[in-house]
């Protein structure tokens, strides 16, 4: 598998600029497929069958949205994001919308189960008068539902040839081939296709031309012209055609409830729901937590990390740079960047993101994950967010570093700041909750109540003032709950390990750089400097033995670290509660700092860095004037 | 028929679509087919007011803010539904 940023002309607009004076003969042969669809219908598994193992993924230029480029023998077949209609309300409509409009053959696929949803992105492609054909996925399900399409009939009304596919078998892929060969233009209501082609001069092209028309700014601008204000008549007549198009094609056999549709019901009512929610958070608690998190990198990072890696490179560098020179503390040392951020990345992160990425791929893959979205959403919309959030909220206990890029697919920059802060302030990684998790079951009950009763009001006050003072309004959930299905392991596998190496890729220069950072710091004697200044915080204002000021210091770095400088101190069953609670709401390790730096700017990222100072000491001396 | 915001509907009734908030959420909804007349079912109403629609084999959620701006007409539930009606009105 190769990754590389391929450049991607921007539209369809700029590829005719060239056309003539750089297209080569090669390029023209190429034909470009673009396989397009709402989210959840199977696109991936189609293009991962035309495309086989060759893929290039990529940011779409100037977003953080995904693309995936294949080839099939000529032909280059493009994967775009899910959405439900050509336009632009959200970055992955953008860039569906510039892949269609430079696509010369569009595979449209579509849930046969939710056709009447479906079909409207249908007829607008129809309308754009783009090669269309239509694949119908899931006809498993259509016949177990007892529904019936009359497939020749659909064909015959949009104008465009329609085929049929299982995705589980995978049965009809074979004849993708045909479809992008058959493909062709469809009916288009003949009043559109006059207007239309008014606009040919000005629009460059039919599909501009009705995007400009249904007020899409972008296009419209790019052809300096004025948007258009019919979106809504427009769309109005799209919906009445697609519903008469489902009545005449479409008839039910008698409705089957299905155990898939029950438990779809049950994710979301409040009874059933947050026993489910409990019963898939304990599964993935056991797989993360326990099988992952504490047998499998336990075994890594002590037998492979420290045992083998560190001393092996450690031997190798000490040849020609002395362990004790500054150099030598910066590579080899305690926080050297060649043995702890090495044996950190590959032997303790590597195997939690890869766990959790795939615990997040099953749940979003069987369609739980937009119901329990829904199932939360009222108690998120609380602190200003709304349901969409949990996921953030959930990845951040297994790494907030990936936790804090995931808030990327948050609908407003309100969402995004508000869920940043409360990762960084209040959410422990699963790194630090295995140390936590320790020192409490020594600490008793009690202990473990206070612990998490004061995170979780943390949680709430943060959430909550954030939401109180920040301008603008919280965007409401509006989302479509896909059939729950089981999910389809080969492209659970696939998303997890595209999702890995993007992570990978993009957190691994932080934790080298913030490692270089620490060591460096450690060299000037800037990291003694810290620990005497804070050690009267710690032993008068905390009430903890002066050797919990280096815990804190540790964990600037690394946020286990921080709880694992902890361990070995004597401390009382209240004092470990204080010193658990302060270091869980400190500063998050420097990999996070690097990427909020990135994600949210400098400004905004030292404010949360420095109030996680404040909050921290502010809680923890609190707890401690009212426990010690 | 008098009407109600849709975050009051509740849980099992038959709703029809009379009113939809002007903006960006507008074009959303129309696209989910949720538009003025659609006929669509109340699956679920969770506490503070999200709502989960059914309107043929394809459920929505809608969050309560949106919920509460969107105008629905409650339709009496089949044929009984119908015939009380009427009972009343004789």
């Amino acid at each position: 598998m190769s990754h590389s940023h391929t450049p991607l002309p921007h539209t369809h607009f700029e590829k005719h600029k060239h056309a003539g004076m750089t297209l080569t003969a090669e390029d023209l042969l190429r034909t470009q497929v673009a396989l397009v669809g709402n989210p959840n219908v199977g696109k991936s598994l189609l293009f991962n069958y035309l495309s086989g193992l060759y893929v290039d993924v990529s940011n779409y230029p100037g977003t953080t949205v995904e693309i995936s480029k294949g080839r099939y023998n000529d032909i280059e077949v493009y994967d775009t994001p899910g959405v439900y209609g050509i336009s632009s309300f959200t970055d992955e409509e953008n860039v569906t919308r510039d892949m269609v409009l430079r696509s010369d053959v569009v595979l449209n696929v579509v849930d046969a189960v939710h056709l009447e949803r479906d079909l409207f992105l249908t007829q607008q492609l129809v309308d754009m008068g783009k090669r269309v054909a239509v694949i119908l996925n899931f006809m498993d399900e259509v016949r177990q539902r007892g529904l019936e399409i009359d497939i020749k009939l659909l064909s015959s009304v949009l104008g465009v040839p329609v085929f049929t596919t299982t995705a589980v078998t995978r049965e009809g892929f074979e004849r993708m081939p045909e479809a992008i060969r058959d493909a062709r233009r469809g009916n288009q209501d003949s009043d559109l296709h006059h207007r239309l082609h008014a606009m040919l001069s000005v629009a460059g092209s039919e599909a501009e031309a009705l995007l400009i028309l249904e007020g899409d700014e972008e296009i419209a601008a790019q052809h300096g012209v004025q948007p258009g204000a019919e979106r809504e008549e427009m769309y109005v007549e799209r919906r009445n055609r697609v519903n008469l198009i489902i009545n005449a094609v479409l008839s039910e056999r008698g409705i089957q409830r299905r155990l898939s549709t029950l438990l779809g019901r049950w994710a979301v009512n409040p009874w059933t729901g947050v026993p489910i929610l409990l019963g898939a958070l304990y599964l993935v608690y056991l797989f993360v937590g326990t099988v992952i998190a504490q047998d499998l990198v336990d075994y890594l990072e002590t037998n492979l990390g420290n045992a083998l890696w560190e001393p092996w490179i450690r031997g190798l560098v000490s040849h020609s740079i002395s362990v004790d020179s500054w150099l030598g503390t910066i590579l080899i040392g305690e926080f050297g960047v060649l043995t702890m951020t090495v044996t950190y990345l590959l032997f303790l992160l590597l195997p939690l993101v890869i766990a959790f990425y795939l615990s997040l791929a099953i749940m979003e893959d069987s369609g739980y994950l937009p119901r329990l979205a829904t199932l939360v959403d009222r108690s998120l919309n609380r602190i200003g967010l709304n349901g969409s959030a949990v996921i953030p909220l959930i990845l951040g206990f297994g790494c907030v570093t990936m936790a804090t890029i995931t808030t990327r697919l948050l609908g407003s920059e309100r969402e995004k700041r508000i869920t940043t802060a409360i990762l960084q302030f209040a959410i422990p990684c699963s790194a630090q909750l295995a140390v936590i998790a320790a020192m409490l079951a020594g600490a008793g009950f009690s202990a473990m109540l206070i612990f998490a009763g004061t995170i979780f009001t943390v949680f709430v006050i943060v959430g909550t003032i954030l939401h109180r003072t920040l301008p603008g309004k919280t965007s409401a959930l509006l989302i479509d709950l896909p059939a729950m299905r089981m999910p389809r392991m080969d492209n659970v596998l696939r998303k997890t390990a595209f999702r890995t190496y993007f992570f990978m890729k993009e957190a691994t220069p932080w934790f080298f750089a913030g490692a270089l950072g620490v060591g460096i710091m450690q060299v000037t004697g800037l990291l003694a400097m810290w620990q005497e200044i804070l050690s009267p915080f710690t032993t008068h204002w905390l009430q903890l033995p002066r050797e919990a000021a280096t815990a804190f210091v540790m964990g600037m770095v690394r946020r286990d670290f921080g709880a694992a400088g902890l361990y070995d101190l004597s401390l009382t069953p209240d004092q470990i509660v204080v010193s658990l609670v302060t270091i869980t709401l400190f500063v998050p390790c420097i990999a996070s700092l690097m990427v909020m730096l990135k994600e949210r700017g400098a400004k905004e990222a030292m404010i949360v860095w420095f109030g996680t100072w404040v909050g921290a000491f502010l809680v923890g001396g609190i707890l401690s004037q009212i426990l010690i | 028929m008098s009407h109600i915001p849709l975050h009051k509907a509740k849980r099992g009734s038959v709703l029809r679509i009379e009113g939809i908030p002007e903006g960006k959420s507008r074009a959303l909804l129309l696209r989910l087919g949720i538009l003025k007349g659609e006929v669509v079912r109340c699956l679920e109403r969770l506490p503070g007011g999200t709502i989960v629609l059914e309107k043929n084999r394809q459920e929505i959620a809608v969050g309560f803010a949106l919920a509460s701006t969107i105008l629905v007409a409650v339709i009496p539930d089949g044929h009984a539904g119908t015939q009380r009606k009427k009972a009343d009105v004789a």
